[in-house]
């Protein structure tokens, strides 16, 4: 019951997965669907628990005083607030629900990602004290994208477009498929390993 | 100068979130917490409206089709990890995810990753190409080859192989490159944007 039914059920959904997708019939691309719809559904508890443990790590964070736990109340006041604005009001254009998503959530995640580009350009700092010559090809290569994509880059240059373009279809192309096709047998592989039930570590302990 | 609240507030936030190239400090806290909270506080209100209401309550409750309580039972079987003595019952909906996720992706994953990449490969030396697209192409499958054999762990990387794998190493060391350099690339762009902003739509001193 504990672990062997989970078992089964994973094997049965894997298996019949796959075969659904050799199978082009309707009712096989219905089963298809319904596989979808019941993975969001399931989803909608699973993030209800997550959610939860927001609740629990921030208002735990409140009741021991730990260090910061002030920023804490932002947290749960924000989230209880824009989430009963969304339920409650609604989230048409317009409204103050996509009011907040435009105005506090689309420029912060911008400004959080931009501030990346001071951290990168020490990053790359580092790579290049590494002294490598691998370390100095990755720098020149990035070098010579940043300094082809920029109009003063034509301008002083008007080869280095088509240079990097060459770099990004030949030699590029070739790490990036190298890659992906190692990412894919992983990928395969791993989801073979648990649908026949050889990896279990998804059951966790017990 | 704008005078609409929420370019205000909006401003503000940028201006707290880059006080972090400083440092650490509150303004900095303050708005991380912030973003945080509004984030999850959307995603709930997007699952309840998106995802709940349509494909839950609307079934149920509106519709009738009862063989949606399946689905449903099985996702309120997670809430099982709250009690101890049954928090093995999590284990039911955690199997359907991963089983029908990973039968999903299988086919999916020989078809987009393994078949379209391999199909790209092999086709790409044809006769009757230029020269220059010739070498090219030779150049793109041997380094498709130094890859792949650089990730190939089952046979030890010394004499040919070795040889092979490292150069491997210098294709990936030149994708990673231009990998950083657009990330790069694309984080100066949203700097300029962030700084458009402040400057434009909330200060209005330039253009």
């Amino acid at each position: 019951m504990k672990r062997q039914i989970p078992l089964a059920i994973a094997f049965i959904c894997g298996i019949g997965m796959i075969i659904q997708f050799f199978i082009p019939h309707p009712v096989s691309q219905r089963t298809y669907q319904e596989a979808l719809q019941w993975q969001i559904i399931v989803g909608i508890f699973m993030a209800i628990i997550a959610i939860r443990s927001l609740f629990v790590v921030h208002i735990d964070k409140i009741k021991r005083k730990k260090e910061g736990w002030g920023y804490s109340f932002i947290t749960l006041f924000a989230v209880l607030f824009t989430a009963f604005v969304g339920i409650r009001i609604g989230i048409g254009e317009d409204s103050l629900f996509s009011h907040l998503y435009a105005y506090i959530m689309v420029p912060m995640q911008s400004t959080m990602f931009s501030l990346l580009a001071f951290y990168m350009a020490s990053a790359a700092y580092r790579a290049f004290k590494a002294r490598t010559a691998q370390a100095t090809l990755l720098l020149v290569v990035a070098l010579i994208v940043m300094f082809g994509r920029v109009p003063i880059g034509e301008k002083v240059a008007p080869w280095l477009p088509a240079f990097i373009e060459w770099i990004l279809m030949y030699p590029n192309m070739a790490a990036q498929r190298g890659i992906l096709l190692g990412v894919g047998l992983g990928m395969i592989a791993t989801s073979l390993k648990i649908i026949l039930g050889i990896e279990r570590g998804y059951l966790g302990g017990g | 100068m704008s005078l609409n609240p929420w370019i205000w507030l909006a401003a503000l936030l940028t201006v707290c979130t880059f006080t972090f190239l400083w440092r650490d400090n509150p303004f900095y806290k303050f708005a991380e917490h912030l973003f945080v909270g509004v984030s999850v506080g959307y995603t709930i209100a997007i699952l309840y409206w998106n995802a709940f209401m349509p494909r839950v309550w609307e079934p149920i409750v509106i519709n009738h089709q009862f063989y949606v309580l399946l689905p449903t039972i099985l996702g309120i079987l997670s809430f099982a990890i709250f009690f101890k003595k049954i928090s093995w019952l999590i284990r039911y909906p955690i199997a359907f995810i991963m089983g029908a996720g990973c039968g999903i992706s299988v086919p999916r994953s020989f078809q987009g990753y393994i078949f379209r990449h391999m199909q790209g490969t092999i086709t790409a030396i044809s006769p009757g190409q230029s020269n220059l697209l010739l070498i090219s192409n030779i150049i793109m499958v041997i380094g498709v080859i130094a890859t792949l054999l650089y990730f190939y762990f089952s046979i030890e990387h010394k004499g040919f192989i070795g040889k092979v794998a490292n150069v491997g190493i210098w294709y990936i060391m030149l994708a990673f490159g231009a990998g950083f350099g657009y990330t790069v690339m694309a984080r100066v762009s949203l700097l300029i944007g962030r700084l458009q902003f402040l400057l434009h739509d909330w200060l209005g001193v330039i253009d």
